[in-house]
């Protein structure tokens, strides 16, 4: 019986060393950079004001996690202690991250960042129950006004937008012809940036033959996305992308077939600097500090938010240090500038039926 | 058909040389089984060893050297195991998933802390075509043109059919695993049996995680196996305990998973969450066959911990 005892305390204490050294451990922000060097206007926050940040992956994933942690470091650092950033990473799990979200509302938390699709649903059933504190959550654009709810943001990034871009220069980048994509799964965001960089790609006329993306039903499965990789550079893709945070593992195989890679989420150059040509980035500072300023306003919700090449809120990053024929970088900057003017609209290029349907529906709004 | 027979080619070298890491950590696995003592905690050794290798690679040391830390790591883990299912006679379940979670929380914790970022290594393990021998037809380039992780793993088959069926340690192994309290009597120390097969286990395990980080693919992330130990523990099983079953299973799972991933490039219209599933479906259907094909040699006293004062 006290061996059992032993044995089951023994466990026990391994499970919490794992759980206290293990990835969904918070982790504040609010120490950092006391020496942060401030901008001419910085952005102030009038109170002491409480953010936790609930992501599916580990914040320093290279893709979409780590595209909100940056977000949050930056106004954080910009803020200073008035802003208390809190993080909860790898909580892929839905059940987990309900858990985390309904915790950090019961602690007082302001603003409650949800950083993934699938948390929808049971952030608004925490959000219910905390109607003074502010939620925010995306890829999504309800934010749940017609269900009654005041307190939410949802987001979006119009990844499509520069999917596109990227496609065009891989299409031209490419020697023989012949790009790849390595995809998590064929929805959300990654559906949203694949389709637009097939279509960008398609766009130049120059593809001598198109694979269709290979998805590894994984955001994280590291090993498939090389393996993935692997099996479209053997069938002669040269110039691959591909979106969620097991791109590390494709982008080392192309960068073994010294091909080149295109990126979206977050920057992933200075891992591989000899072969990320550029990536999409998502910058969310211009939509959190938004956010902030209508909190602090007591407007808590009832917004949503898209990111787009048109109001920075994406950017297109060039790497220095891969040189690419200068009629490739304009053919990129031109299509940057046709989406940002609004003379390229992806979206009607990728989802037309879609757009035809929203276009209609406005028209009738309009009519009314 | 030239085209069509070089792809089938490609395809299975591919999944050949992904069916490495499962092998390693299915026969450490196995060993550990027939001793009697399962463990669930594969995953988190896998992971700790593939740290291991990676780090030591970052950080310059060869590849060779590296592979002989992450054996090192994986039989700490192993010891650890030990101490708990066996000293302390603690559920192996439970201590399994213990050791899981403790694996992928402390590789995630030094990742984040000594190299915080993803990055690759260039010192890893490079594919060595075997002269001769990699230019015979069919079998050179699928099996001779190979990492020596590689290569590692498939010699390892038959050392451990040979150590566990021809050699008094395996036999002992047997014993042990199948009826501890005769083998007790007949004056072997379970105890110490029981550890060493799971040193043995989980030093294995922990080259499983180095074949993934410095061969296969030249990177460590968190979590990276995705599974992988899991899918280890299930191919013993599947194969019936043996290593040459063991080696069937790894390499259909693997090649199969290749396959999938070049099915979908074919554009043939099926949803590739159907297609992604085909590893899984071909495995179940061949542990059908296999179940009712041959008898198993399940290790009788598997997951039950020893008392020497009850016997």
């Amino acid at each position: 019986m006290k061996a059992r005892l032993a044995a089951l305390a023994l466990v026990t204490v391994l499970a919490l060393v794992a759980t206290l050294t293990g990835a969904s451990r918070p982790t504040t922000a609010a120490q950092a950079t006391a020496a942060a060097t401030m901008s001419a206007a910085p952005f102030k926050v009038s109170k002491a004001l409480k953010v936790a940040l609930i992501t599916p992956s580990a914040k320093n994933d290279l893709a979409w996690s780590q595209s909100a942690f940056d977000a949050w470091t930056k106004i954080q650092k910009e803020v200073g202690a008035n802003l208390e950033i809190t993080v909860s990473e790898n909580l892929f799990m839905v059940p987990d991250a309900a858990a985390a979200i309904r915790d950090y509302a019961s602690q007082g938390y302001n603003i409650i960042d949800a950083h993934g699709t699938q948390y929808g649903s049971s952030m608004f059933d925490v959000a219910k129950d905390f109607p003074e504190i502010t939620f925010i959550y995306g890829t999504a654009t309800d934010n749940g006004g017609s269900k009654g709810f005041k307190n939410v943001f949802a987001y979006e990034a119009r990844a499509e937008e520069g999917g596109y871009v990227n496609g065009i220069m891989a299409a031209l980048l490419s020697k023989s012809g012949i790009v790849g994509v390595v995809g998590p799964v064929n929805a959300g965001d990654a559906k949203l940036y694949i389709d637009g960089f097939l279509a960008g790609a398609k766009s130049t006329g120059k593809l001598k033959k198109t694979l269709p993306p290979i998805f590894t039903d994984s955001f994280g499965d590291t090993a498939k996305a090389a393996e993935a990789a692997k099996t479209l550079i053997s069938q002669g893709a040269d110039v691959l992308t591909g979106s969620a945070q097991q791109v590390p593992g494709a982008i080392t195989e192309v960068q073994k077939a010294k091909g080149y890679w295109f990126g979206t989420q977050s920057d992933q150059a200075a891992g591989w600097p000899d072969t990320v040509v550029a990536v999409q980035v998502f910058d969310w500072v211009a939509v959190y500090k938004d956010i902030i300023t209508k909190h602090l306003a007591g407007n808590l919700g009832g917004a949503s938010y898209e990111l787009t090449l048109a109001n920075g809120g994406m950017k297109i990053v060039f790497n220095d240090k891969v040189k690419i024929p200068d009629d490739v970088k304009k053919a990129g900057t031109d299509a940057i500038t046709a989406i940002s003017t609004g003379k390229t609209n992806v979206r009607a290029i990728t989802q037309p039926a879609a757009t035809m349907a929203a276009t209609m529906s406005m028209m009738a709004t309009a009519a009314k | 058909m030239a085209a069509e027979t070089s792809s089938i080619l490609l395809i299975a070298a591919q999944g050949v040389a992904a069916s490495a890491a499962y092998l390693y950590a299915s026969l450490g696995e196995g060993i550990g089984q027939r001793a009697g003592v399962y463990n669930l905690g594969v995953d988190g050794v896998i992971l700790m060893g593939a740290f291991s290798a990676f780090y030591a690679v970052y950080s310059g040391l060869s590849p060779v050297v590296a592979v002989i830390i992450a054996a090192l790591v994986g039989l700490v883990f192993g010891v650890i195991m030990a101490f708990v299912s066996v000293t302390f006679k603690a559920e192996q379940g439970i201590s399994g998933i213990g050791l899981y979670m403790l694996g992928l929380g402390l590789s995630t914790l030094l990742f984040d802390t000594l190299v915080k970022t993803p990055r690759p290594v260039s010192g890893g393990f490079v594919r060595v075509p075997i002269p001769v021998l990699s230019d015979l037809p069919i079998i050179g380039p699928v099996l001779f043109d190979q990492t020596p992780m590689v290569y590692g793993a498939l010699l390892l088959v038959p050392v451990a059919w040979y150590v566990i069926n021809r050699t008094t340690p395996g036999l002992n192994i047997r014993a042990v695993g199948q009826n501890p309290q005769a083998a007790d009597a007949a004056g072997l120390n379970v105890t110490r049996i029981r550890y060493l097969s799971l040193m043995v286990g989980g030093a294995l395990a922990g080259v499983a995680g180095a074949s993934l980080s410095i061969a296969q693919t030249n990177i460590f992330q968190q979590n990276m196996t995705n599974g992988l130990g899991f899918i280890a523990v299930a191919l013993v099983y599947f194969g019936g305990w043996s290593p040459i079953g063991i080696l069937f299973g790894a390499l259909l799972f693997s090649i199969v998973t290749t396959l999938q991933l070049w099915i979908q490039t074919l554009g043939i219209g099926i949803s590739p969450s159907l297609i992604s599933m085909l590893p899984s479906i071909v495995t179940i259907i061949a542990l059908i066959f296999a179940v009712t094909a041959y008898k198993t040699q399940t290790p009788a006293a598997l997951g039950v911990a020893y008392r020497r004062d009850e016997n």
